[in-house]
C-alpha cells in the first residue's frame, strides 16, 4: 500500500496539557480513512495539524513521501470541508468553488467551467449565482464539498461534515460522499464521533482515546475483534463483565462469569487474573433452558427492528440480548428464566 | 404579516409619542432654528433681527454681492477653510483607520475575558474632558514639552520641531479625539467575523494578504464606513483642536461658526449659513456613498 499520509509520533502539546502523544499512522492512497472517538479525543487536532492550522510541536507529518510537517496551509495540496462549512457569505456558489482555482492562478474562463463541472457534480449547478445563506444545509454541505474538490487536492480533509445535518439528510450523504470518494479517486481522511458513519463509509477507521490511536482497522474489524475495552465498549453497544480467567489450554480459555458461569473464549497463552469480556447483545440467542448462561428477563424494550431484552445475569450483572423483530421470535415474558446460548467467537476477552 | 390585534392600533400613537418628541425637540427643531437665522439679518449686538436676507450666504460665496452695482465675484476665504477642514478632516480619518484597524482587530482576537479590560482601557482617556485632554496634548507638542526635549537630549534634533500651531498638530489632536470612534465600530464588526474563513481561505492556497483582502475586508466593510463617518463628520466640524493646537494658518469650518456665534464681532446669521452648508456637503456625500453601496449590491 502506498501511503498518502505518514504520521510520525506526532505530539501536540498546548502549554501544560498533551492533547496528542505521538500519533504514528499511515493513511493509504484512494483509502476513505476515517479518525473516530469522542470529542475531545484529539481527531480533530490531527486533522487540523493535516490541514497546516496547527503546529505540530514533535514528530513529522509526510504527504507522498514528503515531509509537510512546518509548511504554511496555502501550501500544502490537501483541502478541508470544514465542519460549519465555512463558506464566504459575500461570494456567489461559483465564486466560493473557484476561489481555489482563482488562487491557483487559472484563469476566468477555465475556473468558472471547472467550478461549473463541480456543481454539476453535486446536483447544484442552478443555485450556481446563489449566496450561500440562500441555501439549505445540506446544500451548503454540498458547496463546501465542491469547493474542496475543485483544486484537485491529493488529500480531503473533512471534518465532521455531516453533524450539522438531520438524520435523513445524513443518511443519503453518506452513500454519496462514499460514491463520490470511489469517483475521483482521492484519499478522504474523515473525522467523526459517529460510530455508524465510519462504519458505513470507511475503508478503515483509526479509534482514538485520550490523544492517543487504540486500534485501527477495517470497520468489521474494529466492530468484531476490539482490542481493548475502550474500543469495544465506544464501537456499537456490547456486554462488558469482569471475569476471572481460569486456564488457558490450546488458545482457549476458561473464564468463570460474575454469577459463576463457565464460558470458553479465544485467548492467548499466558492469559491469567481478572480481565474484561466484550459479548455483543445481538451475537446471542435465548432459549427457555440450556445454554452456557442463566438469566432472568426483566424487561423488553421494542426498537421496531429489533427487540431488547434486559435481563439479569444470576450474579447480579446486567445484560443485554438483541433479537430481530420476526414473527418467529419467541418473546420471553419478564421473570422469566432463559438460558443463553453464545455464537461462536462471541465472547471476546479484552486488554484493558 | 401578522393581523394587528383589537386596541393595537390606539396603542399605536401614545407609544410612538416619546420617540416623535425626541426627534422633534432633538432633531427637527435645533435644525430648524438654524436655517431660519440663516436668512435672517445681522443684529449688531449678537441675535437676529427678525427680516428675511439672504446676504448670510452672499458673504459666504461672493467677494463682490450679488446684489451690488458690479458683477459678482467668487469669494475664495470661505471656501478655502472648508477645503482645508476637509483635507484635515480626510487625514484625521486615515489616520484613526491605520491605527484603529489593527488595535481592534487585536482586541478582538484577545479570549473573551480580556477582550472587556482591552474595550475599557480605550475608554478610560475618555473620561478626561476634552478640553483639557486637547490643552495636555499641547503641552506634549510644545517646544518645551516632552516629545521636543526628549528628542533634543536624546540628540536627535539640534532645535525644537515645530509641532504646535501647525497643521500636523492639528491632525494629531483630531486623531486623539476621535480613535475611539474608529475603534469600537471595527472591533464590532471583527467581532462578528467568523476566523474558519480565514482557514478556509488559506487552505484554499490564498496568502495573508489575499485573505485579509478577499475576505477579511469585505466582511468587516461596513464596521470600517462606520468608523470612518463617525470620525470624519465630527473632524469636519471640530473646533477645540483647531483652537488650541493650530494656529491662524490653520482656521477650520468649527473655529469659523464658533467665532460668528460667540465672539464680540459675530454674525449669527452668517455662523448659522455656514453650519447649513457644512450639513448639506456632509448629506450629499453620505447620500451618494449609500446609493453606491446600493448599486455594489444590486450589481
Amino acid at each position: 500500500m502506498k501511503a498518502a499520509i505518514e504520521l510520525r509520533q506526532v505530539v501536540k502539546r498546548y502549554g501544560a496539557t498533551t492533547a496528542l502523544h505521538g500519533v504514528t499512522l499511515e493513511i493509504g492512497d484512494n483509502e476513505f480513512f476515517t479518525l473516530l472517538g469522542p470529542s475531545g479525543c484529539g481527531k480533530t487536532t490531527l486533522l487540523r495539524m493535516i490541514a497546516g492550522f496547527e503546529d505540530v510541536t514533535e514528530g513529522q507529518i509526510l504527504l507522498f513521501g514528503e515531509d509537510i510537517s512546518g509548511r504554511e496551509p496555502n501550501r500544502r495540496p490537501v483541502n478541508t470541508v470544514f465542519q460549519q462549512y465555512a463558506l464566504f457569505p459575500h461570494m456567489s456558489v461559483i465564486d466560493n468553488v473557484a476561489f481555489g482555482l482563482k488562487m491557483k492562478g487559472m484563469d476566468l474562463a477555465s475556473r468558472r467551467q471547472r467550478a461549473g463541472r463541480m456543481l454539476e457534480m453535486v446536483h447544484l449547478l442552478a443555485f450556481a449565482d446563489r449566496l450561500p445563506s440562500q441555501l439549505s444545509g445540506g446544500q451548503q454541505q454540498r458547496v463546501a464539498l465542491a469547493r474542496a474538490l475543485a483544486p484537485e487536492p491529493k488529500v480531503l480533509l473533512l471534518d465532521e461534515p455531516l453533524s450539522a445535518l438531520d438524520l435523513k439528510l445524513r443518511q443519503a450523504m453518506r452513500v454519496e460522499l462514499k460514491q463520490l470518494q470511489e469517483e475521483t479517486g482521492i484519499t478522504f481522511v474523515f473525522v467523526t464521533h459517529d460510530q455508524e458513519e465510519a462504519l458505513t463509509m470507511s475503508d478503515r477507521i483509526a479509534v482514538m482515546s485520550a490523544g492517543r490511536v487504540q486500534q485501527v482497522g477495517p470497520p468489521r474489524e474494529i466492530y468484531e475483534a476490539p482490542v481493548n475495552r475502550f474500543v469495544a465498549d465506544f464501537i456499537g453497544e456490547t456486554n462488558l463483565l469482569e471475569v476471572e480467567v481460569e486456564a488457558v489450554e490450546g488458545g482457549m480459555a476458561r473464564v468463570v462469569l460474575p454469577g459463576g458461569h463457565r464460558i470458553a473464549c479465544p485467548a492467548a497463552a499466558g492469559t491469567a487474573g481478572r480481565h474484561h469480556l466484550s459479548i455483543r447483545p445481538e451475537r446471542l440467542a435465548i432459549a427457555s433452558q440450556g445454554g452456557e448462561i442463566e438469566a432472568t428477563v426483566e424487561r423488553v424494550v421494542y426498537l421496531g427492528t429489533d427487540l431488547q431484552i434486559i435481563t439479569r445475569l444470576d450474579g447480579g450483572a446486567a445484560f443485554d440480548v438483541r433479537l430481530q423483530n420476526s414473527a418467529r421470535v419467541a418473546v420471553p415474558a419478564p421473570g422469566t428464566r432463559v438460558g443463553l446460548h453464545l455464537e461462536e467467537g462471541a465472547a471476546r476477552l479484552l486488554a484493558d | 404579516m401578522a393581523a394587528r390585534r383589537p386596541g393595537e392600533r390606539s396603542l399605536l400613537v401614545p407609544l410612538l409619542l416619546p420617540t416623535w418628541a425626541m426627534i422633534g425637540v432633538f432633531m427637527v427643531l435645533p435644525v430648524g432654528v438654524m436655517a431660519l437665522y440663516s436668512f435672517l439679518t445681522r443684529e449688531f449686538r449678537g441675535g437676529v433681527d427678525w427680516t428675511f436676507s439672504l446676504s448670510a450666504y452672499d458673504q459666504f460665496f461672493f467677494d463682490r454681492g450679488l446684489f451690488g452695482d458690479e458683477a459678482p465675484r467668487l469669494q475664495w476665504a470661505y471656501i478655502s477653510i472648508f477645503w482645508r477642514s476637509i483635507w484635515q478632516a480626510v487625514i484625521a480619518t486615515v489616520l484613526c483607520l491605520l491605527v484603529g484597524f489593527p488595535t481592534a482587530w487585536f482586541i478582538a482576537t484577545r479570549p473573551a475575558r480580556s477582550r472587556g479590560v482591552w474595550l475599557f482601557l480605550i475608554t478610560v482617556p475618555y473620561w478626561v474632558n476634552l478640553l483639557i485632554r486637547t490643552v495636555s496634548l499641547r503641552f506634549l507638542l510644545r517646544d518645551t514639552g516632552p516629545l521636543n526635549q526628549g528628542l533634543m537630549s536624546l540628540g536627535l534634533v539640534d532645535a525644537p520641531l515645530p509641532v504646535v500651531n501647525t497643521n500636523l498638530a492639528v491632525q494629531l489632536g483630531l486623531f486623539y479625539s476621535y480613535l475611539p470612534f474608529m475603534v469600537l465600530p471595527i472591533y464590532a464588526a471583527v467581532e462578528r467575523y467568523n476566523f474558519a474563513l480565514s482557514e478556509a481561505a488559506a487552505d484554499l492556497y490564498a496568502s495573508r494578504w489575499t485573505t485579509l483582502r478577499e475576505i477579511v475586508l469585505p466582511l468587516v466593510k461596513p464596521g470600517i464606513v462606520a468608523g470612518c463617518l463617525l470620525v470624519f463628520v465630527p473632524s469636519l466640524g471640530a473646533f477645540l483642536a483647531p483652537d488650541l493646537l493650530g494656529g491662524a494658518k490653520t482656521f477650520m469650518i468649527g473655529s469659523l461658526i464658533d467665532e460668528q456665534i460667540k465672539g464680540s464681532q459675530g454674525n449669527w446669521p452668517f455662523g448659522a449659513a455656514v453650519a447649513v452648508i457644512l450639513m448639506t456637503l456632509v448629506l450629499i456625500a453620505l447620500v451618494a456613498y449609500a446609493r453606491s453601496v446600493t448599486r455594489e449590491r444590486s450589481a
